[in-house]
């Protein structure tokens, strides 16, 4: 399992709109790194054998009916939003001045 | 980048086109792909959500069979593959409309795949190879507050609302489309045209373009001629009506030549289709951004489809397009003219409706394909979009029919129509349009016509029948067109002979 670099951290950083300076890159880059090769550890135990899997469960086809069942009112819904306006979650800008 | 495009046939001349179609077709379910919230239009916002379309911690999606059904009858409908394990993936990125930070979709794993589509253009047909159908979820609805115009530059903030959130959506993806060279403005709008048809005969959708339930991106790339190869592409999104993915080609390809003939390069990004200007303009370009870190949906399990739930829903699938095309046009008694001009202008559902609801396929016909597909063109918008149904399109032939009126004054019943002024009967009362069949003020008008004519009378009484056709336009003249045409030609027969 290769190593995460400090540019793909950097990336990463950019796609989640987490501002990091150097400082951090520097201090953050090792520490994933070392969070990837204890999950990389895992392919170690599997073999050839083993076909990856994204589920534990042998289980396929699991599926609703389509009914309709109660949701939330408008006023739960909102009731943990930072803020609101006309019944809608109100959001900071999206586009930045860049973009 | 100025915006001076190069004339058509100079496009044709120097470059081939390869077009692609992305389409996304909102299911008509009755809930949501992964919770029990009702998928309709128009609630108030947010009161069709829950926890799991608004992403709140610990919530647990759940798949929506009959929109895996549905899935799987558009891909067998486009003689597709139908996969036998798939899964659900993690498209992740972080926008407001899709507040898990991801939105569910399929990945290297589509439902559907390997399909095909004839598509009729010009009286040829003309296959679509298809490359994917895969599920996936509507995002929420924003709306942009701030700045001069309504939209997300210059925006100070934005509201958002949920009840988008989740409804099913089957992405149908075309392989790139070559060798249309002129064609390729009308074999895109007739590849959605005449997908719209297949969805709606399938019953999975509204399918309607001005509502957003069917909506396409397209892409465009030009290669020098010949080359046989594929040029950078470009991707427009926005592109809501049929009449709008034409124009849109039309434009790109142009566009793109005119970038390549001053020896820049395409610059591969998004771009937005401008209904009103008929023009795109650059939207994001596609970098690292666009890296979704895709992986597979752990809180869902795979979708195994049995064969013989394949089969079983391979049995349920209307005509395939081009047997069904075939039918109508015999059932019809259209010629192949005829025939071509209703698939070009996309109105073939509307008048097997308007048949359905009790018209003649000739009456029918007449409608559709010459005075409302005439002024949706007027309106820029398409015809099945105009504002008029296929029942009200019977309902004023029945009183054409009924001889209350005539195609003249049907002509303005459409115009109360669209203009909302209620069904046809109450527009004929209300503008006092129906047709005067009455032999005492038929008569009168027919004795000033012939006083007014009497070289034209005295060729009828000479025998020359044809010449009736003079009396008959002074007469509708005089009555303002409600006259009634059959009865007033036998009274001035009756009246010379």
């Amino acid at each position: 399992m290769p190593e995460i670099s400090r540019d793909e951290v950097a990336h990463l950083a950019v796609l989640a709109r987490i501002d990091l300076d150097d400082a951090e890159l520097d201090h953050l880059a090792p520490q994933l790194s070392v969070i990837l090769e204890s999950v990389a550890s895992i392919s170690g135990v599997a073999g050839d054998d083993v076909p990856p899997t994204s589920h534990p469960m042998p289980l396929t086809n699991v599926f609703r009916d389509d009914v309709v069942v109660p949701g939330l009112t408008a006023e739960q819904a909102l009731a943990g939003a930072p803020a609101s306006e006309q019944q809608r979650f109100s959001v900071p800008r999206i586009l930045g001045d860049e973009q | 980048m100025s915006d001076v495009l190069v004339p058509w046939d100079d496009v044709l001349a120097a470059y081939d086109p390869a077009l692609g179609l992305e389409v996304h077709v909102e299911l008509n379910t009755n809930t949501k792909m992964f919770c029990g919230c009702p998928a309709v239009y128009g609630g108030e916002p947010n009161t069709q959500v829950c926890p799991t379309c608004l992403g709140l911690p610990g919530a647990m999606p759940v798949v929506n069979g009959k929109a895996i059904e549905s899935a799987i009858r558009i891909g067998l409908a486009l003689n597709c593959e139908i996969a036998e394990w798939c899964r659900f993936a993690r498209k992740n990125y972080f926008y407001p409309d899709m507040p898990k930070n991801f939105q569910t979709s399929q990945y290297d794993e589509p439902i559907c795949f390997e399909g095909w589509m004839d598509v009729e253009v010009d009286g040829e047909n003309f296959r679509v190879e298809i490359e994917r159908a895969h599920m996936e979820e509507d995002t929420g609805k924003s709306l942009h507050v701030g700045g001069a115009t309504g939209r997300i530059h210059g925006a100070d903030y934005s509201l958002v609302d949920y009840n988008r959130a989740g409804i099913p959506l089957i992405e149908i993806v075309t392989k790139p489309i070559m060798g249309a060279g002129e064609k390729a403005p009308a074999v895109a709008r007739a590849y959605v045209s005449q997908l719209r048809d297949l969805i709606l005969a399938l019953g999975v959708s509204e399918a309607r373009m001005d509502q957003g339930n069917l909506r396409a991106d397209v892409n465009l790339s030009l290669a020098p001629k010949g080359s046989g190869g594929l040029g950078t592409r470009t991707e427009t999104k926005n592109v809501n009506s049929f009449r709008s993915v034409e124009r849109a080609v039309r434009y790109e390809m142009q566009r793109h030549a005119a970038v390549l003939n001053a020896g820049e390069a395409i610059f591969q990004e998004t771009r937005h289709w401008h209904e009103d200007t008929g023009v795109t303009t650059s939207g994001r370009a596609k970098s690292d951004a666009d890296d979704y870190r895709y992986f597979p949906e752990p809180d869902l399990v795979p979708v195994a489809p049995s064969r013989e739930w394949v089969d079983e829903l391979r049995g349920t699938l209307p005509e395939n397009p081009v047997e069904r095309r075939a039918r109508l046009q015999a059932d019809w008694g259209y010629t192949d003219l005829e025939m071509r001009d209703v698939v070009a202008s996309g109105v073939l559902v509307p008048i097997e409706e308007t048949v359905a609801a009790g018209a003649s396929p000739q009456a029918a016909r007449k409608w559709w394909s010459s005075e409302l597909a005439r002024r949706a063109n007027d309106a820029g918008v398409d015809v099945v979009d105009l504002g008029v149904s296929p029942a009200q399109v019977a309902a004023v032939q029945a009183l054409v029919d009924a001889k209350t009126i005539n195609d003249k004054l049907a002509r303005q019943v459409f115009d109360g129509l669209l203009a909302g002024e209620g069904t046809p009967e109450e527009i004929v009362a209300a503008r006092g349009l129906a047709v005067v069949s009455d032999d005492g003020a038929l008569g009168a008008a027919v004795d000033v016509a012939i006083a007014a004519n009497p070289d034209v009378a005295d060729k009828i009484r000479d025998g020359k029948v044809a010449a009736a056709g003079a009396l008959i336009g002074a007469v509708m003249k005089e009555m303002k067109g409600q006259a009634d045409a059959g009865r007033v030609r036998e009274l001035i027969l009756e009246k010379l002979s």
